[in-house]
Formats: structure tokens, C-alpha cells, sequence
């Protein structure tokens, strides 16, 4: 009361008074003053009220309305099956670029073929349709395709992809019920040429008037979205291969395989400056244009899916040798003539290693690496130590899975001891104890003999020269490595890979086949890998051939090591190709001609 | 004179009870609650029987439940139509101070129906879920307050309020049930706004939900689900959400045909939460649009009556009660078309559940009691125009 009696305004106050003045009750003027206030108050409020419930309403009708246009929207829009009546829905981009090789040959393109699919309601004799229909398609059945037009159905895919030939002869059928959905497929005119790097495609979202393609493996998988890619306006993927040294290499590999009637065979040509593969071959192969599915049973590198140079991660053997004799020269623990004790058996806890022969007591460097001591390259290897050699191989990518551009690659990753013991070290020195794939081994022979600088592998084409990768090893190591696998050519174990004009150098590796189930190595069957870099002095190419269980029985006794498998192989592939590759034999300059030549 | 003007009688005595309510009753909304509920048991028909096979019961089982406890709703409706604005205001209150006890005391005596939430009592013949009944009475408390802070020598009913809306807000968030506790918050929001508070503490608040929405996205690993769900951008087919969009664009503009939809037979929530996905696929945008279009004509009815209204407490509750049914239908709507994220909230009348259409009658009933018709001196305004 006080405090509303302090703010009753001046003029109310002078009624009071004069009220009070007359002898009348003051009270009822008062509270007749603070009912007014109160009114007016209230009228304030509702006046403000008023303007904010209308924005309230406002908000909520637009809220409602919002939803509702959503919901129209949504009933406007298709469900996620085909309709007959095409139309709405976002459109199927069936643009896919084509892949070409290094060359801009055609590796894989589009061909238009049409789907088949019917719409009963539309058709005017099913009993007709579904009798020529089954004479055409012979996997077609008559009375399953009555069932299916006589069951009430508006809409029936009848084939994904049929020929100019079958749509002829179901337009000859001359059902207006019968209708065709142009369908881009994915061509590979090669067949299985570089089936493996290529991959396969397959149709993914699908409509009835296009099908989306997507890659299902390989590059089609890797690129699948920049293949896709409608801002690139189907500019073409270029690859590194080439496509003639492709098919020599696939031709002379395939032969070697029947020849030494391997399991498998694998061939790797790389690039030894930019890491480019020009040739990727695995065998046995498939046709990406009807890829077989992936088995279900047996091992799966069994399957001709299977790309032994990128997923086959094996124990390659001495091919690792120069490795490491390349790091013990690099870090100065030795010189190429340094003697290394090769006496043998060497004993280290229960372990022992052997050599294939006896080489006799000491042996140079580079005697080790020619004759292939393994006692030779584990003892250098307990010079280094464990931690340099694996820091060594890690910087060479061996450790890892490589970086190529296959959707596979990540999935190939090397197998190595965890716990890097001292024998570990002694082991994986000579190619024992660390699986890795072909892949992995060329791009390490690449950095090797390409003046020392790190390559990684790929199979995009590189525009212009590429800019040298960190330095892993001193030139002069890389020169005296490359001048050491030449001499394995020359006065080792890998004569035969002597292939005129061309100075090849290389290493061989013979690894038993560890048991698959475990248990210890087989006797009988081996890998046989001969990694080979051309020409020496100034190695362009490497080149890596790895034959599974290849045996020779031409012999008296059976030979399964590189040097009589995979080293013609390999001579014979850099034979073929190296002329392909554009290199200049380099035959000895004879006595000068005595032919004059003139000009007229 | 004054008397006549300002409305303090309102009626003669003696004036019988029926005709006077049949004359003053918001008849047109009242009649649009009747077509919810009307629409609500005719999908009922179809969402309820897969829900009852599922679980065993005779096809109509829910049904008959939804057709039983959906008539008592409107009788406890039109009960509280007929009760004078103080009726209502006290068993609001009262229902309240009942209502927050029995929230409180959930972690006790509730259960969890292995939902991973202490949301209901079990009473054997149906559960009862305190939050639901606790909506209309917190409405009416905190209009209350908020009413009496605007009388001379009143209360700080604002303050009250918020601390009332907060506790309870609590309590929910501690079952867990984010959802419901933003809703009281988002009431507490409305009815300060309405009765002219001050503009920047609304925003303070909104801060503090999306604050305490951060906080709650780290550590409730099932809400942080469905807020990436909804955040992904990308409908998984496979979602109940996938089902119901899928179903929405299956029926079109006119539906599939009654009993051809096949949308319940995938959806747990056919029938409470992803109604409007039922109605939709049945019977096709048309249906829905009507279900919209009622709740506009309710929600737009109420608000227009609310702007005349002189009383503020009147006002105020009425205005939080419309508040909370629209937004109720417009969270459920939002979320089956996937504007909002996935968040379990009744379709007003029309989704199946015994306590939800019992307290959402009880919260209706109130509301239209609150805007029957009562002399609001307009004469006044047009006698002598508005007073500055």
C-alpha cells in the first residue's frame, strides 16, 4: 500500500485532498486510482501480447507449412525402384571416361547395348511373347516367363544387356510390351590384357533409361569417382602402361610358365627415375569383360582374380642380397673387396645357415653377392645391426604396403618379424623371414640403381621429367651396386640373362615355399625371382620375373633355382622388349666398314 | 456500469449449463480434435494389427485399446471444457505438484520396459507416463506465476517459473529424456516471450540448451547416434527413418490404397511414432495435409482467440498449452520427413497410446475451456478508443 501510495501520480493526489477537504473517504478514490493503474498496465501487456502471439502464429502456420511442402515434396519425388514412367528422381550419369595407355592406346571404353525389360499390361499376346523370347534367349524359361507376365507385375527386367542381333530379332517379335533401355557397358577391347591393373566394372544404381557404371577392382575402383567425374567431361585416364610392352611381356611370361610348368607367374617393368610401371603382368589372368566371381572355396591367391605382382607377398630369397650389401657399402662398414668370412655352416643360437654351395672360407663383397653366400650377407648384416638394416628397408618401402594406385595395394602389406631379433636382421639380409611382393621389390631395385633416390611406384602416367624423390644412398653405391648385378650376369649365378647389347645386370632368388598350413618349408617347391636392371652402367628399367614352382626337367636332375627358370625368362622378355622400349643395342664397335659412304 | 465494462460478472445466475457452454465452446476446434481422433482410429486400423501380431495379441487388440482409451479422452476433454478458467488453474496446480512428485519419485517405483529409460509405472492394466500428465499442469503453474508477477505487489512469478521449469527439466534429462525436457524448457520459453519479457534471456536460454545439447552429444552415445543419423545427410534405407521417407514417397499424392501399405510391417513406431508415415503411404499426401491442416486450424484458432483475451493468467496458459500441441505435431511431423532428428514424440490424437491421448485430452479440454467466449470489453475499446 505504501509503496503504490508513494506513486499515485500528482493530480489524483490533489483529488485526495480535496476529497479530505470535503469530509469524504479518500480510500475509495485510491483504490479506484490503483485499479486504473492496474488496467492500464494490463492493457499494455496485452497490446504487447497481442503483436507477439501474432508473430507466434505466424511462426507456427509457417512451421506447418514447412512440413507439409516437405511431405509434398517427398510425395512428389519417386520411390527407389524403377518406373515404368521415368522421369523425377536425380539423373543417372552413365558417362564413364575411358582408360587409356601411356600411348593413348584404348585400354577400356563404353559400347551402347540395351537392357530388355517388360511391361504386361502393355502386351498384346504373352503366351507368343514368352514362346519366342525362350527361342531367343535359350537361358530363358517358357512357362517362368508366362508365370511372370500373368502375375500381375507392371514392370519385369527380362536381360541387363543384350546384342544388336537379339534386339533385332525382339523387335521382330512386335510386342509393344517388350521395350529396351539403352545401357553403356564397359568394353575392354584387349581382353585380358593388363586385366589385373584394369580391374573390371559392373553396373551399379540403375534405372531404365541408364546404368550407372562403377569399377568393381583395379584402376576402374581406385579412379571409379574421377572416372565418374561429370566436370572432367570424360577426359581419359592415362596410365603408365604401354600396351605393346604389356602384351610382349604377358606373351614370353605365359610361355615360361607352360614351359616350366609353373603354378603361377608374375612380371613387373618399372621405370627406375619416375616409378612408372610400363608392364604388370600376373598369371594365370582372367577377361576384365566377363569377370569370373571371386572364389568361395581354396586359397585365393589360387583364383586368376589373384594379382601375384601386387597382392603375392613372398619370401623372395637372395634377391635382397644387394640391399644390403648396398647399405653396408653406403654406411662404409665395408668396400667391395673387403673379405667376409664365409665359413659355414654359421651357427646362431639354433639356427643355422647354409650356402648353396661351399664358396670356401672368405669371400669379397662382392664375391658374396655374386656367388650368393648367404653366410657371406649375414654376417655383413650383423655388422650393420638390426636397427639400421630395418630402418633401411622401411626407407626403401619394403616395410609397407606400396602406394600404387590399385584398390588392392593397401591390402598387400609385407610380412615381416614383429620383434626384429639378431637372427631376424641375419635372415631377412639374404630374403628369409620378410615376405614382399614384386611390386615392392622393383621400386626398391629402382631406388637402388637409379642414382639412390627414393622411387614410388605408379601406374598414372607422369607428364614431363620427374623430380627425383629423397636420397636414400650416395650415387657411388648406386654405381657400384648396378657394376656388382652386372657381374651376377657375367661371372655369377645368372648367365643365362645375358642378352646381347643390352648389359643386363641382376640378382637371382630361389625361396622355398613355406607350407600353407604352416610346419616349415617345402623341399621341392620354391619361388624363383630374378630381378634385373638394364643397361648397365646407367640402369633405365627394372624389370622383376617371379615364377611359381617352376621346374626344369629338361635336365638329369630337376633344376628349380632362378638362375635356370626365371632368368631365361626374364632375358628372353628383355629381349622382346627392349627394343620396344626405344634402347639402342649396344654392340661392339668392329672394325670400321669399308664401305664408302656417299651421298648423291 | 464499471461491472458491465470490465466484464467482472460475466452471467446471470441460473443460466443452464449446457447452452451456455454449446454457446461459448470454441465449436470449430472442437470439432477438429473430434476428425484427429476420428483419423487416428481409422489408421489405427491398419498400423495397430502387424504390432499386435508381433506380439502375439488378436489383431485388433491395440485397436480396441486406442478405441477405449481414446473415448475416455474425450470425456475427460469435454469434462474439463466445461470448467471455469479458476477450476482449471487450481487442478492445474494441483495436477502439477502430483505430477512432479511422481516424476520424482520414477527412479523408484518406475520402470524401464527394457527401453534403457525410467519413463512409466507399470499399473498392470497400462502404464502411465508422469511426464505426459505433468505438461498441462506445468502450463498452468507457471502461467500462474508468471500472471500474478504482472499484478501490483506481485510475486517474481518469472523467476519461480524458470526454477520450476528447470527442476523438472532435470529430473528428465536424469531418466534420460532429452526431448521432453526441452519441451518444458521450450514452454517455460513461450509463455515468458507472450507475457513481454525481455527478448536477449530467451537467448540466453536457447544458449544453454545447445550448450547442454553439446554436452549431452558426448556423453549419451544413443543421442549422439541420432543426431549423426540426422547430420549424415545420407537416408540408410534401412532406418526407421529410410522406411517411413520411403513409405511417404510410395504413396504419392492420393496413397496406395487402404490396407495396401507396407510400411507398418517394417516400422516398430507404425503406429505412435511414424503415424503420419502410415497415413501417407495409405492414403497419400492428401490425408496428411488434412492431419496439418486440422492442427493449423486448432493451433491458429486458439492463438487468435488468445489475442483478445484480457486475463493474463488466461493468456498465458493458454498460450502454453496450444504451444506445447503444436509443437508436439510439429516434432512428430518434422521427424517423419526427416527435418528434424529422429526424437520418439506422439502424434496429438492421433498415434495409439493409453496415458499420452489421456493427458493430451486433459491438455486440450483445459485449453478449449480457457478460450470459451467471456465478455472482453471491447465496448470499452470502441467507446473510447485506446487508452496510450
Amino acid at each position: 500500500m505504501s509503496r503504490a501510495a508513494v506513486r499515485v501520480p500528482l493530480r489524483p493526489l490533489s483529488r485526495i485532498l480535496a476529497a479530505r477537504r470535503r469530509g469524504e473517504d479518500p480510500a475509495a478514490i485510491e483504490r479506484e486510482n490503483l485499479r486504473r493503474r492496474h488496467e492500464q498496465m494490463r492493457d499494455r501487456t496485452r497490446r504487447r501480447a497481442e503483436g507477439r502471439l501474432l508473430a507466434l502464429g505466424a511462426l507456427f502456420v509457417l512451421a506447418f507449412f514447412v512440413v507439409g511442402l516437405r511431405m509434398g515434396m517427398l510425395a512428389a519425388s519417386d520411390p527407389q525402384e524403377p518406373r515404368a514412367s521415368a522421369g523425377g528422381g536425380s539423373a543417372i550419369i552413365a558417362q564413364r571416361a575411358d582408360i587409356l595407355d601411356r600411348n593413348g592406346r584404348i585400354l577400356a571404353t563404353n559400347l551402347v547395348t540395351n537392357a530388355l525389360y517388360a511391361q504386361p499390361p502393355l502386351m498384346v499376346d504373352k503366351e507368343a511373347a514368352a514362346r519366342e523370347l525362350a527361342r531367343i534367349f535359350p537361358d530363358l524359361d517358357e512357362a517362368d516367363l508366362l508365370k511372370k507376365f500373368t502375375s500381375g507385375r507392371k514392370f519385369i527386367w527380362l536381360k541387363r544387356r543384350i546384342s544388336p542381333e537379339q534386339q533385332q530379332l525382339v523387335h521382330d517379335i512386335g510386342d509393344p510390351g517388350l521395350l529396351f533401355g539403352p545401357r553403356e557397358m564397359r568394353l575392354y577391347p584387349n581382353g585380358r590384357l593388363a586385366a589385373h591393373v584394369l580391374g573390371g566394372a559392373g553396373f551399379g544404381r540403375e534405372g531404365v533409361h541408364a546404368a550407372e557404371i562403377v569399377g568393381v577392382a583395379g584402376v576402374e575402383k581406385t579412379f571409379d569417382a574421377y572416372l565418374r567425374d561429370p566436370a572432367r567431361n570424360g577426359q581419359p585416364l592415362q596410365l603408365s602402361l604401354d600396351l605393346t610392352i604389356q602384351a610382349a611381356a604377358e606373351r614370353v611370361l605365359a610361355g615360361g610358365m607352360k614351359l616350366f610348368g609353373a603354378r603361377g607367374a608374375a612380371a613387373v617393368l618399372m621405370d627406375v627415375r619416375s616409378g612408372e610401371i610400363l608392364a604388370l603382368v600376373s598369371l594365370p589372368d582372367f577377361d576384365p569383360n566377363s569377370r569370373p566371381a571371386p572364389p568361395v572355396r581354396g586359397p585365393a591367391a589360387d583364383s586368376p582374380l589373384f594379382n601375384r605382382a601386387l597382392q603375392g607377398v613372398y619370401e623372395l630369397g637372395s634377391v635382397f642380397k644387394p640391399l644390403t650389401i648396398a647399405l653396408a657399402l653406403d654406411s662404409g662398414l665395408v668396400r667391395t673387396d673387403t673379405m667376409i668370412d664365409t665359413g659355414g655352416p654359421l651357427r646362431w643360437g639354433r639356427f643355422t645357415i647354409r650356402d648353396f654351395r661351399d664358396y670356401g672360407d672368405r669371400l669379397s663383397v662382392d664375391k658374396v653377392v655374386i656367388k650368393s653366400s648367404n653366410i657371406g650377407t649375414a654376417r655383413i648384416a650383423q655388422q650393420i645391426g638390426a636397427e639400421r638394416l630395418r630402418g633401411f628397408f622401411s626407407r626403401l618401402g619394403l616395410l609397407e604396403p606400396t602406394p600404387l594406385e590399385l584398390i588392392e595395394a593397401p591390402g598387400a602389406r609385407p610380412l615381416w618379424p614383429r620383434k626384429w631379433s639378431e637372427i631376424s636382421t641375419m635372415t631377412v639380409a639374404y630374403g628369409h623371414g620378410i615376405a614382399v611382393s614384386p611390386v615392392h621389390l622393383a621400386a626398391a631395385y629402382a631406388t637402388l640403381v637409379n642414382g639412390g633416390t627414393l622411387v614410388r611406384p605408379t601406374l598414372v602416367r607422369k607428364e614431363g621429367p620427374v623430380a627425383p624423390g629423397p636420397r636414400v644412398l650416395s650415387p657411388e653405391t648406386s654405381r657400384r651396386i648396378a657394376q656388382i648385378l652386372r657381374r651376377v650376369v657375367t661371372e655369377g649365378t645368372a648367365s643365362l640373362a645375358e642378352v646381347p647389347g643390352y648389359r643386363v645386370g641382376g640378382k637371382t632368388g630361389t625361396a622355398d615355399k613355406p607350407k600353407e598350413r604352416g610346419g616349415g618349408y617345402y623341399e621341392d617347391r620354391v619361388i624363383a625371382t630374378f630381378a634385373s636392371v638394364f643397361p648397365v652402367p646407367d640402369p633405365r628399367y627394372v624389370l622383376v620375373v617371379t615364377l611359381d614352382e617352376p621346374e626344369d626337367a629338361t635336365g638329369e636332375e630337376v633344376r628349380r633355382t632362378a638362375g635356370w627358370t626365371a632368368v631365361p625368362v626374364a632375358a628372353e622378355m628383355i629381349r622382346r622388349i627392349a627394343p620396344l622400349l626405344g634402347l639402342r643395342p649396344d654392340v661392339e664397335q668392329g672394325a670400321p666398314d669399308r664401305l664408302t659412304l656417299t651421298s648423291n | 456500469m464499471t461491472e458491465m465494462v470490465y466484464g467482472s460478472v460475466a452471467r446471470g445466475a441460473g443460466q443452464p449449463i449446457l447452452p451456455r457452454w454449446w454457446r461459448t465452446i470454441d465449436r470449430v476446434s472442437l470439432l477438429c480434435v473430434f476428425l484427429l481422433f476420428a483419423i487416428g482410429l481409422l489408421l489405427g486400423l491398419a498400423a495397430s494389427p502387424p504390432l499386435a501380431e508381433r506380439n502375439g495379441l488378436a489383431p485388433f487388440h491395440y485397436y480396441n485399446r486406442q478405441v477405449l482409451f481414446g473415448t475416455l479422452a474425450m470425456l475427460v476433454l469435454l469434462a474439463f471444457t466445461m470448467m471455469s478458467p479458476r477450476l482449471v488453474r487450481r487442478l492445474g496446480v494441483i495436477g502439477f505438484a502430483f505430477g512432479f512428485v511422481a516424476l520424482a519419485l520414477l527412479p523408484f517405483f518406475g520402470t524401464d520396459y527394457g527401453k534403457g529409460a525410467v519413463r512409466w509405472y507399470s499399473l498392470g492394466f497400462g502404464s502411465f507416463q508422469p511426464s505426459e500428465f505433468l505438461k498441462p499442469g506445468f502450463v498452468v503453474t507457471a502461467a500462474w506465476l508468471i500472471a500474478a508477477s504482472q499484478e501490483i505487489n506481485g510475486p517474481p512469478g518469472r523467476i519461480y517459473s524458470l526454477v520450476l521449469a528447470l527442476l523438472t527439466a532435470g529430473i528428465l534429462v536424469a531418466q534420460p529424456d532429452l526431448g521432453q525436457a526441452a519441451l518444458f524448457l521450450f514452454s517455460w520459453g513461450l509463455l515468458y516471450f507472450v507475457s513481454g519479457g525481455a527478448i536477449a534471456p530467451l537467448f540466453g536460454l536457447l544458449g544453454a540448451v545447445v550448450g547442454a545439447g553439446l554436452v549431452a552429444y558426448r556423453s549419451y552415445e544413443h543421442f549422439a547416434r541420432r543426431i549423426d543419423g540426422f547430420l549424415s545427410g545420407q537416408v540408410e534405407p534401412n532406418t526407421q527413418i529410410g522406411y517411413a521417407i520411403n513409405a511417404i514417397r510410395e504413396g504419392g499424392f492420393f496413397g496406395v490404397g487402404v490396407g495396401e501399405g507396407q510400411v507398418k510391417w517394417s516400422l516398430p513406431d507404425a503406429h505412435t511414432d511414424f503415424i503420419i508415415a502410415v497415413a501417407a503411404e495409405e492414403y497419400g499426401l492428401a490425408l496428411v495435409l488434412l492431419i496439418l491442416l486440422l492442427f493449423v486450424i486448432i493451433t491458429l484458432r486458439a492463438l487468435v482467440r488468445l489475442m483478445r483475451e484480457r486475463d493474463p493468467f488466461i493468456r498465458l496458459a493458454g498460450t502454453g498449452l496450444i504451444g506445447m500441441f503444436a509443437t508436439q505435431a510439429l516434432i512428430n511431423a518434422g521427424v517423419a520427413v526427416r527435418l528434424l532428428p529422429a526424437k520418439g514424440m506422439t502424434l496429438p490424437f492421433v498415434s495409439y497410446g493409453g496415458s499420452s491421448i489421456i493427458a493430451t485430452g486433459i491438455m486440450m479440454g483445459m485449453l478449449l475451456a480457457l478460450t470459451r467466449s467471456r465478455p472482453q470489453g471491447e465496448i470499452g475499446d470502441l467507446l473510447i478508443g485506446r487508452r496510450r
